[in-house]
Formats: C-alpha cells, structure tokens, sequence
C-alpha cells in the first residue's frame, strides 16, 4: 500500500476523478449558480448580509 | 564541505503577487466601487479569493462551494468539489505557498519586525485541527442543513469568519460604496475584528490563518501526501543537521513528513538543506 502512495499514480487518479466530477457538475448546471453568486456582490462575505 | 545557503523568499513571493495581480486584474473595480460581471467568473481560482473583492476576475472555491450546497436545487457541488479534488491532487498544498493572495498578505505581515516571534506554544497541535471543524461545520454542514423556507443556506463561513472577504471585499467596497457605508452594522464590526486580530496575530505567527482557521488548506492539505507534486528526502545524502526543520516556518520537520499536511511547499526547507538532499516535483523518482 505504501508502494503504491509512493508513486503518482494515486494523485492522478485523484485529477482525473476531479476532471469528471467537473464535467458531471458543469453538465447539470452548477456553474451557473458559482456565477449567479459571484457576480453579485456577496453581501454575507463583505459582513453586511 | 558543506555549503552554507541563504533562504530567499523573494522569487515565491513575485509568484504570488504576479498570480494575486493576474486574478485581481479588474482594476477599474477598485475605482469605481463595482466588481466584474464577466464570464470568468465562472471558474474558481484555486486560492482563498474573495469574490467580492472589486478586482476579482474569479470565483472563491470555498464560497462557490458554499453557495451550491446551500442552494435549493443542488446538494452536492460536483464543479466545486471536483475542481478542489483536481487541484489538490495535482498540487497539494502548493496552492497555499504559491497561489493564495490571503497567504501573500500574511506572509508579508510576518515580515515585520517584532521583539518576540512565536514558533509554536502550548495548543499549537491541537489548534491545528480547528481548520477541518471549521470546513466540516460552516463550509458544509451548517449551509447545507440551516436553511430558510426556500431551503436556502447562507455562506456561513464567509459571514461569520473569513477575514479575505472582509480585507478584499468588505474594507473597499464600503471604502467606495456611499450605500454600502450606511448599511454596516454589529456583522461588519465582527468581520473586522476577526481581520484585525488575523493581522495583529500574523506579525506574531507565521500564517495563523493557514495554520488554524483555513477550510480551504484543511481541503488541500488531505492530498500532500498522495499529491503528483510532492517533496522526496535522499536519506542517503540527509546528514539530521535540522536545518530544515528549523528553517520551516509552518513546524514542520521534512526529514519525518517531507509531505506533512502542515506543509505548505514553500520551498524554505529545500533551500536550507546543506547536502542538496530535499527535492520536489511533478515526476522526481525516489533516489
């Protein structure tokens, strides 16, 4: 088990499993709220909201 | 002979502040008050960021995060999460050294002089751990199940704590909001203590908020060890002097854990390192 830790494999599995979640999060339709969110002025992260 | 090397800072502190500059890089915002609207807003920047920061051209992992789990259509944030895995798996916590503004900020506050530095006190361990309670309660748990009637949770991390939101976008944007100025009250004096005290606190420790209170270094920090890019130790040449240890602002000791979770790869213990036996990198094979 360590053998394998040791090696990069793990992390790209790692990147590669995010890339995917990525995809399925953009396919239904996360990115738009990421956006809605962001373009407004945050007001709990300024400390008025 | 062994060769006596001087730590330089500098070259990773120009990185941080060309990558602060390329993702804070709507300067017109700063002037006029109002944040950017466009499309790059889309994609999260790996770094803590406020996106209510005027000049912010991307979005806060950690409150894109909280705003999809606390939103009333989605439970799970696949972008987000995926986009963190992907970056932590590749990265580590390089994110932390390199690529966060809040971290340059702090790490430029350590800078000043004081009489006495602290390295570590009683806790320190311990307090340690808070920045996974901190990501588990108010990143996660409390958006996600302390709604309102329409099932919507609110960002509590960034209203409650984050000291960047209120540096980056809290202090400016009421700086040049006449609106915003008159709409301050007991939550805008909270923020700001909080920031006060991290800054206050920065002089004294190195990074506190890294160390202690960051969700977004508790995320990162469960790749350092399993991450593409990673710190190796030639145990053939590694004599124990400990000056890497000691070099190490975050208390980390490279020759034990050269992939600690506390370590943020800044590349001091590397450059401390009289036998060149510190090495890092995306493919470096074990020596």
């Amino acid at each position: 088990m360590k053998k394998i830790l040791d090696t990069r494999w793990p992390g790209l599995a790692l990147a590669a499993a995010g890339i995917l979640m990525m995809a399925y999060g953009i396919f239904r339709g996360e990115m738009s709220v990421v956006l809605t969110k962001a373009i407004n002025i945050c007001m709990e992260c300024v400390g008025i909201g | 002979m062994d060769k006596k090397k001087q730590i330089k800072d500098w070259p990773r502190h120009l990185i941080q502040a060309g990558w602060a500059a390329l993702t804070n890089s709507h300067v017109s915002g700063f002037i006029t008050g109002k944040i950017y609207t466009g499309k790059l807003k889309n994609v999260c920047v790996p770094g803590l960021n406020c996106y209510s920061c005027p000049g912010a051209t991307g979005a806060c992992p950690i409150g894109s995060l909280q705003a999809v789990i606390g939103s009333w259509n989605f439970k799970f944030a696949y972008y987000v999460i995926g986009f963190l895995i992907f970056v932590g798996a590749l990265l580590g916590r390089l994110v932390c050294g390199f690529l966060c503004p809040f971290g340059l900020i702090q790490d430029l506050l350590h800078k000043i002089p004081f009489f006495k530095k602290i390295r570590t006190f009683r806790g320190d361990k311990l307090l340690r751990k808070l920045k996974y309670v901190i990501f588990l309660v108010f990143v996660i748990l409390l958006p996600l199940f302390l709604t309102d009637v329409m099932g919507q949770g609110a960002p509590y991390f960034c209203k409650l704590i984050c000291p960047a939101g209120t540096l980056e976008g809290g202090l400016p944007l009421v700086l040049l909001n006449k609106g915003m100025r008159s709409a301050i009250g007991w939550l805008y004096l909270w923020k700001n203590t909080i920031l006060l005290v991290t800054v206050l606190l920065s002089i004294l420790i190195y990074r506190p908020f890294c160390k202690y209170l960051c969700p977004l270094g508790a995320f990162y920090s469960v790749f350092n060890k399993v991450s593409v890019f990673r710190y190796r130790i030639d145990t053939e040449k590694c004599v124990h002097c400990g000056k890497c240890a000691s070099a190490c602002q975050m208390g980390v000791n490279p020759v034990e854990t050269p992939n600690s979770s506390e370590c943020i790869r800044c590349g001091r213990c590397r450059q401390a390192c009289p036998k060149d036996a510190i090495s890092c990198g995306f493919c470096n094979k074990k020596k």
